[in-house]
């Protein structure tokens, strides 16, 4: 297979072909600096503020244009190959009318300082091209969850997404998008290798030569979705020498169902994974909902996610609990590992120089399971959990024949209460015994005291929240705000 | 509309700006052309919260690619200290650091990467000093930045001694991130003969124009400050947007190219201040009803390392101590404590929501102690129309409306309806409790600096009949510059469209005051409308003489001019014809707000020309296991006298509130031992997001013109709403003492974050009748249990990331 080294994606509907000046440039940085285009905004250069959000589009495994928003502060450029992607600058026709929703928010009073506002009305374009024009207040709250505004309260911006529909159509021809989009992903078949000074950049195309570029370059950066690899550049100013990107390994961008179990692909991005598992589990719903933020979830990847490892990454303490396994490959040997074992210690995974996490195992539901998963953090929306924690419960006449119960943010590592776990198994469900699992925690866990929290309450809010799980499967008691 | 005759003010006219914002193509000052050979800067900070710099290597700086400059405050040619109030800030640590992220060095380069990549290779030896860090050590240790001041009336010894109630108590309550979205960002551009133009994200261009020339050591004349606008201010660039002006400035003089400084989020965190962390120490007597006979309040304020604007911030909470409530007997201190952290600054409000805040805890406290509803409280506790009506420092209110607004929301909130139904909620709840506040707010309109109100306006009309106006304010978003095209528009009969206010600029209006205190558009639009009144005099003096009538028959109206009987032209065709007769079609204008007067030694006068009244109901429900809380509902009735423009003042209105209850919820700063703050980032500080908008918030103004002669009879709006937002505190407050016994009181802390709220619900737990211990009480106190022996165990990690 040949190679490439320039790499290619539409910008508000014009080819850009480009060899970056860095691999790690963001896209944000193309905009702004390269091009000029300053109606993007930097507002916290870490994917948490919004102000930098552009609408993406790829073609989706049935062939039809899927669209996104995501933060182009910590997007590298390179991984537009094959993309396409708009500014708010092409929003406004050529005869200066404006969109819909830009309309919307000058009609609703949607901008104060206006610093916010072209990442907020990229976000409701990106909703009004998957055609949500009149979206319900949750939609609208779930897709604007990752824009803040320091100004408004939101009020009028709401307003705005949820009247956005009552004005005229703004066309949108998707049909040039998908002919775009297919053109460039004949073009990009190949292999993408860029070399700026110091720094190598290569975008397998296929597992085989994934692990064995891994294998020949152990150290590489495996990339994904970059929310978390982009602030290594941006903030800690990191020069990344060699990264190896995941997202155009088609055979990873896959879930399938097999013996029982869901298999999430590396490449599959969180908001997807997500929904196959929520489909499964609609327990995990809120927490997806919670996770982050819709651009990030539009961006970053499941088992970016877990291989992350985070202590605090939302998404373990839940894939533990259910017992879920990790597909781990090196050259062309894989093994299977249960998602707890592969977290050692701070930062430290079972997983060999070379290795890496080709997919995720996540069982399917077990009748009579009883699961929950639940996150405390100071804000509702995209925020990073003070405490996570998860349960697996499946009782037999009344008595715990089976718990498992995981948290995030108690440890080093996303990790089992095995003493509590211990101190319920085979005692009535009841009020008593859960109450004895509470005492028992401590020897689970000692948290530290950081900015999220302190130790007292992290120990003190997962004993509660155990008691919450217990009164939710029994039911009958109001437990959220 | 109020008044019929009327064009455009009192509209709901959009910001002049939006169709800009939502298009991408408002300029904010790093969106500015940038002039061939543009430099990048950066600072280097210390690492340090106190600390003598034994040792400062900055060669392999210098050497980094792309470097041009590094200067230190050795570089500064002339003054190298500054600040707002006293000169005590260096412009880069004098051999001392005082707190972690003070500005050691700067660096200009080729490019902002290369320049932020170059501050990392200092190498900075320090020897560390003893750190004060908190208010609590900083009140034991008696370290002010300013010294302590005291009010006083009447014999409060006394009163206390003889009180038939009295209560003691503390409220403390944390800082707050001005978080405006575009962070700090100056442009200096050299020009011929030592000119510096400096594009600045500031509310305050003389201030930095004069700082600017200090530190070059060049006359006012030679610098020109400008600002379009600002992505957000909050008062965190009244002052603090110096550093970028300033080392911008000093870098272009240096390097002779022009230098942009724009820093990284994490940096904006780490070197300006926030809103005053305080802990307010109280001693209250009061009748049996509640009626409050005197107080001792002792008011801690952290400052930060440096007086900044902390002198006014201070003063102002005591300005604001009495809220809503008569006070005859007190005994006010005020300490302006100084410890190693960043320079605490404006922010929205200016330490009156801080005083506000005090008080409500009393009558709150108050309240629970009696059994009573606090807002009956609240109620036997207003100032009095005739009598009961002087303030703590001797201003007689006399333009009191807050019985009757209180009663309006009071009714059009259902508030005696929904404590009834809450209470009936919590009796049948057991884990989640919800609580109901309304809180009142009374907030005094000038700077207390009278001679800061004053202001200078700029306009133009061109013969094609456009009309260009400067004004001395800055737009941060509040939507000033659109209030004051209303205002010019209405004076002289146009449409808006005819009339644009350009960038804020210190060559067109000079010795402005900064734009804050919430007096923007009264101080800017009273000018702007005098520069308008002095051409349209003398139009009207042409028009008079040129067609034969008398000036009261001489109309500006719908674009038009009407001469009587005479003649009716387009304005366009008029203006040309006045400037054929070499009538001056230019003007400035100025205003100084009358009647204002205060003693500064004494803080004694009438320090506000008038006040704003507002209050705001709201409903919060809590989760008694995690202490997570959740707005439900919120009411506010605001006294806006005549809007100018209603849907610009609900956005202030609807955004100071949330703003606020970010405060006291979601917003914490945290700094670790060392001193240096963790929450620096939006990933790790968390200002409301959009779930954090309540489903129901009803706004409403209430029907008051102002009793002063102020601009079109309207009220501020800038700063009043933000303390509303008590009302969502104290409404946790509410729900936590809804698990309590009867005149228990919960310690609750701000922000009300989950953990403190669960502290809060401990510090109840166990205080009500043993046969009514609900089930959940007892898993909190199993938790509560285990907790007191668990010890605080330091992880490998530094944090959980």
């Amino acid at each position: 297979m040949g190679k490439r080294d320039t790499l290619r994606f539409y910008l508000n509907g014009h080819l850009h072909q480009v060899s970056p000046a860095s691999v790690t440039q963001t896209v944000l940085e193309y905009l702004r600096e390269h091009l000029r285009l300053t109606g993007t905004k930097e507002g916290c250069a870490e994917g948490d503020c919004g102000a930098c959000t552009v609408t993406e589009a790829s073609l989706a495994g049935n062939g039809q244009v899927a669209y996104s928003a995501v933060n182009a502060c910590i997007r590298f450029l390179p991984t537009l190959d094959g993309k396409a992607i708009w500014t708010v600058e092409a929003l406004s026709g050529a005869n200066g009318l404006l969109h819909p929703v830009q309309q919307a928010m000058i009609d609703h009073h949607g901008s104060q300082c206006g610093f916010c506002t072209p990442g907020f009305v990229m976000s409701m374009y990106t909703m009004y091209q998957k055609g949500l024009r009149a979206p319900t207040r949750e939609q609208v709250l779930e897709h604007l969850s990752g824009n803040l505004c320091r100004c408004t309260g939101y009020r009028p911006i709401i307003d705005a997404a949820q009247n956005m529909g009552s004005y005229p159509i703004a066309g949108a021809d998707h049909d040039l998008v998908r002919r775009q989009l297919e053109t460039l992903s004949a073009q990009c078949r190949d292999t993408l290798e860029l070399e700026t000074p110091g720094q190598h950049y290569i975008a397998p195309t296929t597992t085989f030569e994934l692990a064995g570029l891994l294998q020949d370059n152990p150290h590489a950066i495996l990339l994904a979705g970059g929310t978390d690899a982009g602030l290594w550049v941006t903030k800690q100013l990191k020069k990344l020498d060699s990264i190896i990107y995941l997202g155009n390994v088609a055979e990873l961008t896959h879930i399938q169902r097999v013996a029982g179990q869901l298999k999430i692909g590396a490449a599959v991005l969180l908001n997807d994974g997500y929904e196959a598992i929520a489909a499964e589990y609609p327990e995990a719903t809120e927490l997806w909902k919670r996770f982050a933020s819709m651009p990030i979830r539009n961006a970053g990847t499941l088992v970016g996610n877990v291989a992350n490892g985070s202590p605090i990454g939302d998404s373990a303490p839940f894939l533990i609990a259910i017992g879920a396994h990790v597909v781990l490959r090196k050259g062309g040997h894989s093994r299977i590992l249960a998602l707890e074992d592969l977290y050692l210690d701070y930062r430290k995974q079972d997983r060999a120089p070379g290795e890496f996490i080709e997919a995720l195992l996540v069982p399917l539901r077990i009748p009579g399971m009883q699961v929950a998963t639940y996150k405390l953090s100071k804000r509702f929306d995209q925020d990073i959990s003070a405490v996570c924690s998860a349960y697996a419960l499946k009782l037999e006449n009344g008595k715990v024949a089976s718990l498992r119960i995981a948290h995030g943010g108690m440890a080093a590592t996303a990790r089992r209460a095995l003493h509590t776990e211990q101190a319920l198994l085979g005692r009535h469900w009841q009020e008593a015994p859960v109450r004895l699992g509470m005492v028992a925690m401590p020897q689970d866990y000692q948290p530290m005291t950081d900015m999220r929290a302190s130790s007292a309450y992290r120990l003190k809010a997962a004993q509660n929240l155990l008691y919450r799980f217990y009164l939710e499967s029994t039911g009958g008691v109001r437990t959220r705000v | 509309m109020h008044d019929r005759s009327h064009q455009t003010v009192g509209r709901s006219i959009a910001h002049e700006s939006a169709p800009l914002h939502v298009s991408g193509t408002a300029l904010y000052t790093d969106d500015i052309p940038e002039t061939h050979g543009t430099l990048h800067a950066a600072f280097g900070l210390s690492e340090r919260a106190h600390a003598r710099i034994s040792l400062m290597n900055l060669d392999a700086v210098r050497k980094a690619p792309g470097v041009v400059a590094v200067i230190t405050l050795a570089d500064v040619p002339g003054q190298k200290y500054l600040g707002p109030f006293l000169n005590d800030e260096p412009v880069f640590a004098d051999g001392v650091t005082e707190y972690l992220g003070q500005p050691l060095f700067a660096v200009a380069a080729i490019s902002r990467d290369l320049a932020r990549r170059a501050v990392k290779l200092a190498s900075v030896d320090y020897d560390d000093l003893d750190r004060t860090l908190t208010v609590q050590e900083a009140a034991a240790r008696e370290h002010y930045v300013l010294p302590p001041v005291r009010i006083r009336r009447g014999d409060i010894h006394a009163v206390l001694a003889q009180a038939p109630q009295r209560h003691q108590g503390e409220v403390r309550c944390g800082g707050q991130e001005q978080f405006y979205l575009e962070g700090q960002i100056a442009y200096a551009v050299p020009g011929e003969n030592h000119e510096m133009h400096v594009h600045c994200s500031t509310q305050h261009p003389s201030e930095m124009q004069f700082m600017v020339a200090h530190v070059l050591q060049q006359p006012a004349h030679t610098v020109n400050v400008e600002c379009r606008r600002m992505g957000g201010g909050f008062g965190g660039k009244e002052s603090q947007s110096w550093p970028c002006a300033t080392v911008a400035a000093l870098l272009a003089r240096r390097t002779g190219k022009p230098v942009k400084l724009r820093l990284d989020r994490d940096d904006d965190f780490l070197m300006t201040g926030k809103r005053h962390d305080f802990r307010s120490l109280y001693d209250v007597a009061y009748t049996d009803d509640g009626q409050i006979l005197g107080i001792v309040f002792e008011h801690q304020l952290r400052c930060g390392y440096s007086a900044d604007l902390s002198g006014p911030v201070a003063d102002r909470q005591i300005f604001h101590t009495d809220n809503t409530y008569y006070l005859d007997t007190f005994d006010i201190l005020s300490l302006r404590l100084k410890t190693n952290t960043q320079s605490n600054t404006a922010f929205r409000g200016f330490g009156g929501p801080q005083g506000i805040l005090a008080i409500e805890y009393v009558i709150d406290d108050i309240a629970i102690r009696l059994g009573k509803d606090p807002l009956d409280v609240r109620k036997l506790n207003f100032y009095g129309r005739a009598e009961r009506n002087v303030t703590p420092y001797a201003m007689t209110v006399e333009d009191n409306v807050i019985h009757e607004l209180v009663d309006q929301l009071e009714a059009s909130s259902d508030y005696r309806l929904r404590r009834a139904g809450i209470e009936q909620f919590n009796r049948g709840s057991r884990i989640v409790k919800k609580g109901l506040a309304l809180v009142p707010v009374k907030f005094g309109i000038s700077f207390t600096a009278t001679h800061l109100n004053q202001a200078g306006a700029l306009l133009h009309i061109y013969t094609d009949g456009s009309v260009l106006i400067n004004h001395g304010g800055t737009e941060m978003g509040q939507g000033l510059n659109t209030k004051v095209a209303q205002v010019v528009a209405e004076e002289l009969g146009l449409d808006i469209a005819r009339v644009r206010v350009s960038a804020a600029d210190t060559s067109k209006v000079s010795n402005t005051s900064a734009t804050a205190a919430s007096s923007g558009t009264d101080l800017n639009g009273k000018a702007a409308q005098d520069a308008a009144q002095k051409v349209k005099n003398a139009l009207v003096a042409y028009a008079a003489d040129h067609y034969g009538v008398a000036p009261s028959e001489v109309n500006f109206r719908s674009d038009r001019v009407f001469c009587g009987d005479k003649a009716m032209l387009d304005f366009a065709e008029f203006v040309q014809q006045a400037y054929n007769a070499r009538v001056p079609l230019w003007s400035s204008g100025f205003y100084r707000t009358p009647k204002i007067h205060y003693d500064f030694k004494t803080l004694t006068g009438r320090p506000f020309y008038y006040f704003v009244y507002c209050a705001a109901c709201s409903e919060v429900m809590i989760d008694t296991l995690t202490g997570e809380s959740r707005l439900l509902r919120a009411d506010i009735l605001y006294d806006a006298g005549r809007s100018l423009n209603p849907a610009v003042d609900r956005g202030q209105i609807e955004g100071g509130f949330i703003q606020g209850a970010g405060w006291l919820t979601t917003e914490e700063l945290w700094w670790d031992d060392a001193g240096r703050l963790m929450t620096h980032a939006p990933s790790t500080y968390k200002i409301p997001s959009i779930s954090d908008c309540p489903p129901i918030l009803n706004v409403q103004f209430f029907d008051n013109g102002n009793a002063e002669d102020n601009l079109h009879r309207s009220k501020a709006v800038g700063e009043p709403p933000l303390p509303a937002a008590i009302s969502v505190l104290l409404a946790i407050r509410d729900a936590i003492r809804a698990t309590a016994g009867p005149g228990v009181i919960p310690t609750l802390n701000a922000p009300a974050t989950p953990e403190r709220i669960l502290e809060a619900l401990a510090s109840v737990s166990g205080s009500s009748a043993a046969d009514a211990r609900s089930a959940e009480e007892s898993a909190t106190q199993a938790g509560a249990s285990v907790h007191e022996t668990g010890e605080v165990v330091a992880g490998p990690v530094s944090s959980y990331e």
